[in-house]
């Protein structure tokens, strides 16, 4: 079922993401030419992406594909083959595998 | 766009952005994979297919653009969306400055400004750890086909999200999930300290899902409360003594 959403809000949320996102990566870039010295903030900068995709990640996947144990299959696979040292692609092909199979092993059970 | 580099001749600009092509590619697979499940995710939010699509072209970020249509869809205000992608995409200005550090003289500011856009994780770690400076064609080159896979992987989505059975987009939903570990995990098996502040932030993203009052919070906030807060006691108690892995080897140590 579609959400009935006013195209013109849209367009503001739109611009916004599209202009934050894009000022926090090039104004640095074009303007900063030196290191970053204070060490806090450099500590801070350095965890910020580990914390944020862990954030997004659980428990948030857990209740993505419908199914729990689905989506707990899906990520424990991912986790050891990241483990493991496998690509992006490999890790990504292998959690949607896994939860499919789980899928279809809990389909015949059930 | 050109792909015209000041004072070098035409051959190594050629060959630069072939070279920058021929890296781009395997990060534009990974990237159309993923975007197809960013583009059933807009769809099963209720977005229309060019809605998501001029998302995916005009902000190039996964994190950032999950959170973005999640807020978008729950009806989140727009300082709430704007406060998500700031602290979210805070990653990409400590990547831009580090890899200020490692570009060519050829790139100058308007032209950093134009090759800003193209700083993802990805395209970052591929342009950073390149023993030779990054040139302007070398640049355009590596971020052309990541753009294109990442657009028409989310047109994918976005259009057959609506068509594929609800038990295939269920599962494909983890693609974007299993990117997230396949950067985290290797890096926290790599460093406790990274272990630690991942720890800390399932901690507080789990406490902001299920604890009664914090529940409430929309899914953006919680996301930044959850990343600030476990960055933040990481920096606090684990300072990164040569600073980040990123900006270690800056000034010249990995030019030839």
């Amino acid at each position: 079922m579609r959400e009935v959403r006013a195209v013109s809000r849209f367009f503001v949320c739109a611009l916004v993401m599209m202009l934050v996102t894009y000022l926090v990566r090039a104004i640095p870039f074009t303007v900063f030419r030196r290191k970053v010295r204070n060490r806090f903030f450099r500590s801070f900068l350095y965890y910020v992406p580990y914390a944020v995709l862990t954030a997004m990640t659980l428990p948030a996947a857990l209740y993505a594909t419908g199914s729990m144990a689905v989506a707990a299959v899906g990520l424990l696979a991912a986790a050891v083959l990241a483990y493991r040292g496998r690509g992006l692609v490999v890790v990504s092909l292998a959690a949607c595998a896994a939860a499919g199979l789980a899928t279809w092993v809990i389909h015949l059970l059930g | 766009m050109s792909v015209a580099s000041g004072g070098q001749s035409n051959t190594t600009a050629k060959s630069e952005w072939g070279e920058g092509l021929r890296h781009g590619f395997p990060i534009a697979c990974g990237y159309f994979f993923v975007s197809f499940t960013f583009g059933i995710l807009g769809a099963t939010l209720g977005f229309r297919w060019w809605e998501t699509v001029l998302i995916s072209m005009t902000n190039l970020t996964s994190a950032g653009q999950i959170a973005g249509v999640k807020t978008i869809a729950a009806g989140g205000s727009v300082f709430e969306l704007a406060l998500s992608q700031f602290i979210i995409n805070l990653r990409y200005s400590l990547m831009g400055i580090s890899l200020s550090q490692n570009v060519s003289e050829d790139v100058s500011g308007p032209r950093r400004m134009l090759l800003g856009f193209g700083i993802t994780d990805e395209i970052y770690g591929v342009a950073a750890s390149r023993r030779t400076p990054v040139t302007t064609p070398y640049f355009v080159g590596l971020m052309t086909l990541p753009y294109a896979g990442w657009t028409l992987g989310t047109l994918g989505g976005a259009v057959l999200g609506d068509v594929l059975p609800a038990a295939v987009t269920n599962v494909m939903t983890l693609a974007i999930y299993g990117m997230f570990i396949a950067i985290v995990v290797p890096a926290a098996k790599e460093s406790r300290k990274v272990l630690f502040v991942t720890a800390i932030a399932v901690a507080v993203s789990c406490l902001m899902y299920y604890a009664p009052v914090l529940s409430e919070v929309s899914v953006g906030f919680a996301i930044i409360v959850s990343a600030v807060v476990a960055a933040a006691v990481g920096a606090w108690l684990f300072p990164v003594e040569d600073g980040p892995r990123e900006t270690a080897d800056e000034g010249g140590a990995c030019r030839e």
